[in-house]
């Protein structure tokens, strides 16, 4: 089934006698601290081997070899694939191995994998942008997109929301986006203290009277699912079609190349179908609990 | 700038979004009881627990909502701007604020007297359920995402 | 050398030859053999070696043996293996890493020298090796292992003479009858005192494995033999399962009653998964040796119904037994389409045989067929 125009790549054949799409070594230039819990490296390959260029919106697995791998978006521009950026959650025992990875270790990385952000579909109309907590890392190299790429769309707007002002994620980046005068940037938090002066309330009350032509809009959203499922309903309350709209989703995943079943999401493989998916397909699926 | 220079009360009130389209009598009639007020930035406009009597509408500048739990010492909640509204306690028996309210920045507001902005609703009925027609997809949406905030989503 | 799609008749006296031919090809020959009280796959090297005059009585939670009154040698449906045993095993070594320096060095996986022969491949197994074939080898990603052993085997299928207890291939499309995918098939004919196999050459491979086996051709007699056999099969299904809209209709239940019904019985024991022939689920795992020198990354058997399957960084998805029951009905029997075009259930009654309670996927589709949408609302007095 069709979903989006975008391909997935990644190489898929392997020589005969080879493993089935075997990591590649990369080594970690730099580890910067986002969050508490949220860790950014950078990578650059190890040796003469490397990934072919990815897609915004594609992921890789990474491991840290020993500590099992973990499927990890790719947060960095896309016209620069030679150094690799990651932003990684601290989870499990797999995520905190890769996320402690100092400078010069060498991590396993495979992909790229899945189906990007169709930006092209925006081409000609306004764009929005909504993020929810770790949901920015995998839209950055969409937003480094629409930047390079501004004169072919018209507004653009992003609401990019956290829990709290210290879990905001690429902070003075963010900063220095808030200036920008062919974008609206809006940054807001659930609770804050009182040193905060920005913006308090969630992302989804921001839609309403954020700028843009719902009819002639083309939306990509990535946070936590609940808050997916009410800022697509705001979105489609604004007259941005159903259709539109564009989810990344996030299961469990173990292969990364549509083989192991983890990452069913009802008929979806997220790894080979997504994780980008339509509002409109998802919307039934997300009122299904436990799916 | 002087009160002369200043556009009429009720042009004002017609300019705010949220009054925007309401009868021009029912506008005339609020502006008799609407006064503007300014604040420097952190100013504390309300405080939980006090008499709610009256209903804001921000003009400019930026209003934070606030919360005071027994475990921390304060937390915003809420952040609202220019165009928006709050403090509808006078509408509801206890009248009394839910919430503190306190400016995050320099802002200008209309303040419109509760009681008689309550009794100028009950006289003119329509106009008043215009008025409610307005007020309470807004609580809607607070309280969607209040009830987002509660489930934490960013754990979940 | 007999011609692809010619039909010979082999005498039962000259079985050993024929395994024998089959060896001398360079197969090992793995089949169905007696262990334990069940019919299982395992090396073959004589005729003595397969389960001559047993059958197999089958039902929900129900399996055992028992002695037939002929010496047929193929007289029984399937038991707990499935041939995913070989094609896709139950643990595999993906790759191994060495350490280089501050990096590492993957070592391709040597390969696999020996070729098997499976001998005794039932119509709904020859679909199950379909099926997983479309997943390991016919997506974007072609699993070398699989693509490997697959590239190399034998199939020797072997016509179902009667069905199971548990038996529905009639029901998905499946069977009984052997139509395609084998390299040869065997249709065993005990009539009038003679024992006999009815041979299909269905490919070249197959055909220069018979060559010089003694047989004769195969009369109009014998083909209505093999026909009959077939009939006998198809009228003794034990089961059905009604496949009209059956997408459509689990994919528009995630609300039925019938879940928590059924949820409330299964154990999530994952014998179902473990023994069905499609299934294909899987975990990867590392396994560094001590001094770190060397990791390993393993593949191996996983289960929608393991609790840990759906874990994401705030928890499981799948939660309780129901959800997860849901999800593998739905995807074995819906969603199984979608991603790889075909119905993931060959029919085969694994699942109803080997259940430790007995949950019978036949009887749950009929079940949420006729159960409403959605658990009724309590409506005030």
């Amino acid at each position: 089934m069709s979903i989006n125009s975008e391909p997935s790549s990644g190489s898929a054949h392997a020589p005969a006698g080879e493993p089935p799409l075997a990591p590649i070594p990369y080594t970690v230039l730099t580890r910067t601290v986002d969050t508490p819990d949220t860790i950014t490296l950078s990578l650059a390959p190890t040796g003469s081997a490397r990934l072919a260029p990815f897609v915004p919106g594609q992921f890789n697995m990474l491991s840290r070899l020993g500590h099992g791998e973990a499927a990890i978006s790719i947060s960095g521009d896309p016209t620069r694939p030679y150094v690799l950026l990651h932003t990684i959650r601290l989870a499990g025992l797999g995520t905190q191995a890769i996320a402690s990875a100092t400078p010069g270790t060498v991590l396993a990385v495979r992909g790229p994998y899945g189906r990007g952000w169709p930006l092209d579909r925006a081409r000609g109309k306004d764009v929005v942008v909504v993020a929810g907590g770790l949901g920015l890392p995998p839209l950055r190299p969409l937003i480094y997109e629409v930047f390079r790429r501004r004169s072919e769309f018209g507004r653009f707007e992003v609401i990019y929301g956290a829990r709290t002002p210290s879990d905001l994620v690429f902070y003075s980046e963010l900063q220095q986006w808030r200036y920008r005068s062919d974008s609206r940037f809006q940054v807001t938090v659930d609770a804050a203290g009182r040193d905060w002066y920005g913006d308090v309330g969630l992302v989804t009350l921001r839609i309403p009277d954020a700028r843009f032509d719902g009819p002639n809009t083309v939306a990509f959203l990535c946070g936590p699912e609940i808050m997916m499922r009410f800022a697509g309903e705001a979105l489609a309350a604004r007259g941005v079609p159903p259709e539109e709209i564009w989810v990344s989703m996030e299961r469990n995943m173990k292969c990364g190349i549509g083989q192991c079943g983890h990452c069913q999401l009802g008929p979806y493989l997220l790894c080979r179908d997504g994780p980008v998916l339509r509002y409109r397909e998802l919307a039934p699926l997300f009122r299904i609990r436990g799916l | 700038m002087s009160a002369s220079d200043e556009p009429p009360l009720e042009t004002a009130l017609a300019a705010h979004p949220f009054l925007r389209g309401l009868s021009p009598a029912l506008l005339r009639e609020i502006a008799g009881h609407t006064e503007r007020r300014e604040y420097g930035p952190d100013v504390t406009i309300a405080r939980e627990g006090d008499p709610a009597l009256e209903f804001f509408l921000i003009t400019s500048g930026k209003v934070g909502l606030e919360m005071v739990a027994p475990d921390r010492p304060h937390l915003t909640i809420l952040t609202l701007g220019t165009g928006e509204v709050f403090g509808w306690s006078w509408l509801t028996p206890s009248h009394r604020w839910r919430v503190d309210a306190r400016t995050l920045k320099p802002t200008q507001v209309l303040v419109v007297a509760g009681e008689a902005l309550r009794r100028i609703l009950e006289e003119h009925p329509e106009d008043g359920y215009q008025f409610l027609l307005r007020l309470v997809p807004i609580l809607g949406q607070r309280l969607d995402a209040t009830r987002l905030q509660v489930l934490d989503v960013h754990q979940l | 050398m007999p011609e692809v799609g010619s039909r010979s008749v082999l005498a039962r006296a000259e079985f050993p030859a024929f395994l024998g031919a089959i060896r001398a090809a360079g197969y090992e020959i793995v089949g169905p053999t007696v262990r334990d009280g069940a019919i299982v796959y395992g090396p073959i090297s004589t005729p003595e070696d397969l389960p001559e005059g047993w059958t197999d009585r089958q039902d929900a939670g129900q399996y055992r043996l028992e002695r037939r009154s002929d010496r047929a040698l193929f007289g029984y449906n399937v038991g707990p293996h499935s041939w995913k045993k070989y094609l896709f095993p139950s643990r595999e070594r993906l790759f191994t890493a060495h350490r280089d320096g501050d990096s590492f060095r993957i070592a391709p996986e040597p390969v696999e020298e020996r070729r098997l022969a499976y001998l005794g491949v039932r119509a709904c197994e020859l679909a199950a090796i379909r099926i997983q074939d479309r997943v390991f080898v016919g997506g974007a990603a072609v699993d070398p292992g699989y693509a490997h052993r697959r590239d190399n085997v034998l199939l020797v299928a072997v016509q179902c003479g009667q069905a199971g207890g548990t038996c529905f291939c009639a029901s998905m499309g499946t069977g009984p009858a052997v139509t395609d995918g084998y390299d040869l098939a065997l249709t065993e004919l005990l009539r009038d005192g003679r024992h006999e196999f009815l041979v299909d050459v269905g490919t070249r491979r197959g055909a220069a494995v018979v060559d010089g086996v003694p047989m004769r051709a195969a009369g109009p007699d014998d083909v209505r033999a093999m026909q009959a056999c077939v009939a006998r099969a198809t009228q003794s299904m034990g089961r059905t399962l009604d496949t009209t809209g059956i997408h459509d209709l689990l994919v528009s239940r995630p609300e039925s009653p019938e879940w928590d019904d059924v949820g409330r019985r299964c154990l999530a024991c994952t014998n179902c998964t473990m023994a069905c022939p499609t299934c294909f689920c899987h975990s990867t795992e590392e396994v560094p040796d001590l001094a770190a020198e060397r990791v390993e990354r393993w593949r191996r058997w996983d289960s929608c119904f393991n609790l840990g399957f759906s874990e994401l960084h705030t928890g499981s998805v799948r939660v309780t037994t129901p959800t997860r029951y849901r999800q593998w009905l739905t995807h074995k029997l819906a969603t199984w389409y979608d991603q790889f075009g075909s119905s993931g259930c060959v029919g085969c009654g694994r699942c109803i045989t080997w259940c430790p309670v007995g949950i019978d996927i036949t009887a749950e589709v009929r079940a949420i067929r006729s159960a409403p949408e959605r658990r009724p609302e309590a409506k005030a007095p």
